[in-house]
């Protein structure tokens, strides 16, 4: 490492004042990456301070994120070989064709938008800022595979411009970026992110994997059920066999990269929740939400809607909602930040999700709206908290006040006297 | 009274003072340093090589010209130092003699005279006033009075009194509560560690850092309003009004505890009160070839000192760490090093039952806050720190109000400044905003 330090060392005035100064905050980021910074406390204030930092955060979100990610490899090769009829499932190649077939979306995500995280810091003279490294691999996960590159490029530069450098960066934000890369992509090219041609991927990537016939079509579930009519309806794979809660739970069947495995973002939300990262009050009334909200429609089941025959834990093991309630409803700056308004913003999620899939049959999953709606609504939520400790602290006022105009008119009643 | 403090944290730091008996260091040159009293504007009484006795004044207070910092020792004055556009940073005396200058403070003092000589024999400056943390205007009559008889500080040694001091703390108190139409309390331990005082309201308080801030306890007991105001002092400052009216002398002798992990055999070293470091220190440091940072105090709201500094209020300790800025660490975000201090279960250490042996490197970069509820954990009040700290960032006087300001010092949020991932400078923020707050208020 010493010799790591020493070239580190060696080109740091070329960066500072040096002909390479407007890459100043490149070599910042490297440097603070590969060594912990040398900067000590000051003479004031605490002395000691604890070793959790902003680098580790995101790391751990990003560990966290992990076994969804692979589980979206193997799921995206094994969605193609089903399609192409195959009825042989080799793992590593399974592997592989997911690998090449994600590949590109994440450089493209981590290609521009720490670019522009970079641009930025330099421009403020500040910290690269670690945000968008969780970003960066989220993004990918919540798009259909075959979401086409240049889009995912401009999402990405839009989400990351206007959601977030445009408030100040990192822990300025007030919707969570990668949703408004999603959705500005869901609104913008509605063709290219739903429907029953994006979710499977169809192309051999660098001649990996079987061929798949042309025209090949297969929706996720919901989308299935939100184009069902009438209430008796089964939901299918490619293989056409029916599609089972216990099937959505680990995850083999159609849908975004990294949504799919109810039993991987399980895994997650314990690495998030044993590192103290996520918060257990949103994810807990999150699936509140979900269950009070899919129990109500289920009770009043009608064939108008058809996603109201789905039993309640059905809601939380389809399409994103799983995945919205461990990684994005959980994002701290975006989401509610005082403890009694996670309970309320979590749950009002879970409703709202549930409530938009079915009743809504134009939106087939309500997970990305319901989440960035309510990151909209936070500080209305956290306001309403805040008020509850003001009020308490105006009452006492009032208390102290009125005591002292007692004590006054007692003066004044014996003063008369 | 009980009190039961459950949010906190006593930070598991390595160099403990063991045997806690004192042992006399001498002392050849104490300092006072006007920062360490906020509110307190200096005008310097006296000259360099003018002979002063202790007790004696040696600057008085801009705004409030009975309020004085005295002289802890009789001596000469060997140096007025100052700073930048002539900012008074200290004023150094060389030791000699064993002159004392004697206040008159009778049993019989009416309130008004009472408060008076506590200005004029530097003891209303050892005390502080909330709202503001500053030093108490003697003109002000508070709504109640908070004594704390010890300190839960990280390595801090909490003194045990005894009846005799109890008894002089008793003729202190008889004299506080004529300035207060409240009570006097004093929070302890347990009884063993300070018996009870006569005329006060004793509180058991039990629980983690900051158990011992006499803002948690005021937060619990009975918090400050817009418009009251609290004074607080440390017990010490307590024992020294009852030996002024016993005695009308001031025993500026103090017992500091050095303490930290590059300290050889943490001790007690009987001193006075803004003696060098030095004497302290030397022939106690651990060998070592690394930077090493002396803080006069403790680690979470000391100040950094270098080895020819003095001590600072409240004079109770010093602590040694390692100072960290010649390390390289690869990496260090991401280790798993068992020897990592952090509240983050995520660190191994987390997990273990282990003292640390931390530097004084802030560990990652200044963020915006990201992560939520990480200041709550570690400020057991009705308040709402993050909301409290954005309205001081944003300089907005009507929101500092409502969300508690008038009931906070710098010193409540050292724990959270500690845990925070963002490094955002707490402490420092929480100053400039009371400092604020009373500009625009006063």
């Amino acid at each position: 490492m010493k010799s790591l330090r020493k070239l580190m060392d060696r080109v740091k005035p070329a960066f500072y004042g040096g002909k390479l100064s407007s890459f100043r905050s490149v070599y910042d980021g490297f440097d603070t990456f590969l060594f912990t910074p040398h900067y000590t406390a000051g003479v004031n204030g605490v002395h000691v301070h604890d070793s959790m930092d902003s680098k580790r955060t995101m790391t751990i979100v990003i560990i966290a994120l992990l076994p969804c990610f692979f589980f979206g490899m193997y799921n995206t090769g094994y969605q193609h070989w089903l399609a192409a009829g195959e009825t042989v499932f080799p793992f590593w190649e399974l592997m592989l064709y997911g690998f090449l077939a994600i590949l590109p979306m994440v450089l493209t995500t981590y290609i521009v938008g720490l670019g522009i995280e970079f641009i930025s810091a330099q421009l403020r003279h500040e910290e690269i800022q670690e945000g968008f490294l969780v970003t960066g691999i989220i993004l990918p996960m919540i798009l259909p595979i075959e979401t086409p590159i240049w889009m995912v490029a401009v999402a990405t530069a839009f989400a990351v411009i206007f959601a977030k450098e445009v408030f100040g960066g990192t822990g300025y934000n007030i919707v969570n970026v990668a949703l408004v890369a999603r959705a500005f992509l869901f609104f913008a090219y509605p063709a290219k992110m739903s429907g029953d041609k994006v979710f499977v991927a169809t192309e051999q990537i660098l001649g990996v994997g079987p061929k798949v016939a042309d025209g090949f079509t297969c929706a996720t579930p919901l989308g299935q059920i939100a184009t069902a009519s009438g209430g008796d309806f089964t939901v299918t794979g490619i293989d056409q066999h029916a599609i089972s809660a216990s099937d959505a739970f680990w995850g083999l069947i159609p849908g975004s990269f990294g949504e799919t495995s109810v039993f991987c973002i399980l895994i997650g939300a314990a690495i998030l929740l044993l590192t103290r990262i996520g918060s257990w009050r949103i994810m807990l009334s999150v699936v509140a939400g979900g269950l009070a909200m899919g129990w109500i429609s289920n009770l009043c089941e009608t064939p108008t809607y058809p996603g109201s025959y789905l039993n309640p834990v059905d809601q939380l093991m389809f399409g994103g909602f799983a995945f919205a309630a461990v990684f994005m409803a959980t994002d701290p700056v975006t989401a509610a930040r005082t403890n009694t308004g996670k309970y309320i913003y979590g749950f009002l999620i879970g409703v709202v999700a549930v409530l938009i899939r079915t009743y809504n049959t134009g939106y087939p999953e309500g997970a990305m709206l319901a989440v960035l709606l309510m990151n909209v609504f936070a500080p209305l939520i956290d306001w309403c908290v805040v008020q509850a400790n003001v009020r308490r602290r105006m009452r006492r006022l009032t208390n102290v006040e009125n005591q002292l105009d007692a004590v006054e008119d007692n003066k004044e009643a014996k003063e008369g006297e | 009274m009980e009190l039961k403090i459950k949010k906190g944290l006593d930070l598991p730091i390595a160099g403990v003072v063991t045997d806690d008996a004192p042992k006399a260091v001498p002392v050849q040159r104490v300092a006072v340093v006007p920062d360490d009293f906020p509110g307190f504007v200096p005008k310097v009484d006296v000259r360099e090589g003018d002979a002063v006795r202790a007790g004696q004044a040696l600057m008085h207070n801009k705004g409030c010209e009975s309020v004085k910092l005295v002289s802890p020792v009789s001596g000469t004055i060997a140096a007025v130092v100052r700073g930048e556009r002539r900012k008074v940073l200290r004023i150094e005396i060389e030791v000699s003699g064993n002159d004392a200058a004697e206040y008159r403070l009778p049993a019989d003092a009416d309130g008004a005279a009472v408060a008076e000589v506590l200005a004029e024999s530097g003891l209303l400056a050892m005390m502080r006033q909330r709202p503001y943390d500053i030093v108490p205007n003697p003109a002000d009559r508070p709504r109640d009075i908070f004594v704390t008889a010890f300190d839960s500080a990280p390595l801090a040694v909490s003194h045990k009194f005894t009846a005799e001091q109890a008894a002089t703390m008793a003729l202190a108190v008889k004299q506080l509560r004529k300035l207060t139409s409240g009570n006097v309390y004093i929070s302890r331990r347990n009884s063993a560690d300070c018996p009870d005082v006569d005329g006060a309201v004793m509180v058991n308080v039990d629980g983690p850092h900051p158990a011992g801030l006499a803002g948690v306890q005021i937060a619990n007991i009975r918090p400050v309003n817009k418009g009251e105001k609290v004074w607080t002092l440390s017990a010490y400052t307590l024992l020294n009004i009852g030996n002024l009216s016993r005695t009308g002398k001031i025993d500026f002798s103090t017992d500091v505890a050095v303490t930290g992990p590059e300290v050889e055999n943490p001790f007690v070293a009987r001193t006075v009160m803004g003696a060098a470091v030095a004497p302290l220190l030397s022939g106690h440091l651990k060998p070592a070839d690394h930077h090493r940072r002396i803080i006069a105090g403790n680690v979470l709201t000391g100040v950094k000192v270098d080895m020819d500094g003095f001590l600072h209020f409240p004079y109770t300790q010093v602590t040694v760490i390692a100072d960290g800025d010649d390390v390289d660490e690869f990496m260090g975000w991401a280790s798993l090093s068992p020897k990592k201090m952090s509240v983050n279960p995520s660190y191994p250490g987390s997990w273990l039952h282990r003292l640390f042996r931390p530097d004084a490197r802030t560990l990652g970069g200044r963020r915006a806050m990201i992560m939520s509820g990480e200041y709550d954990k570690y400020v057991p009040m009705d308040i709402l720190p993050e909301y409290l700290i954005k309205a001081v960032q944003s300089g907005n006087i009507d929101a500092m109000e409502r969300l508690g300001m008038y009931e906070v010092a710098p010193e409540d949020f050292a724990l959270a400044e500690y845990a925070d991932s963002s490094k955002q400078p707490l402490q420092q923020m929480i100053r400039q905003g009371l400092d604020y707050l009373r500009k625009e208020v006063e």
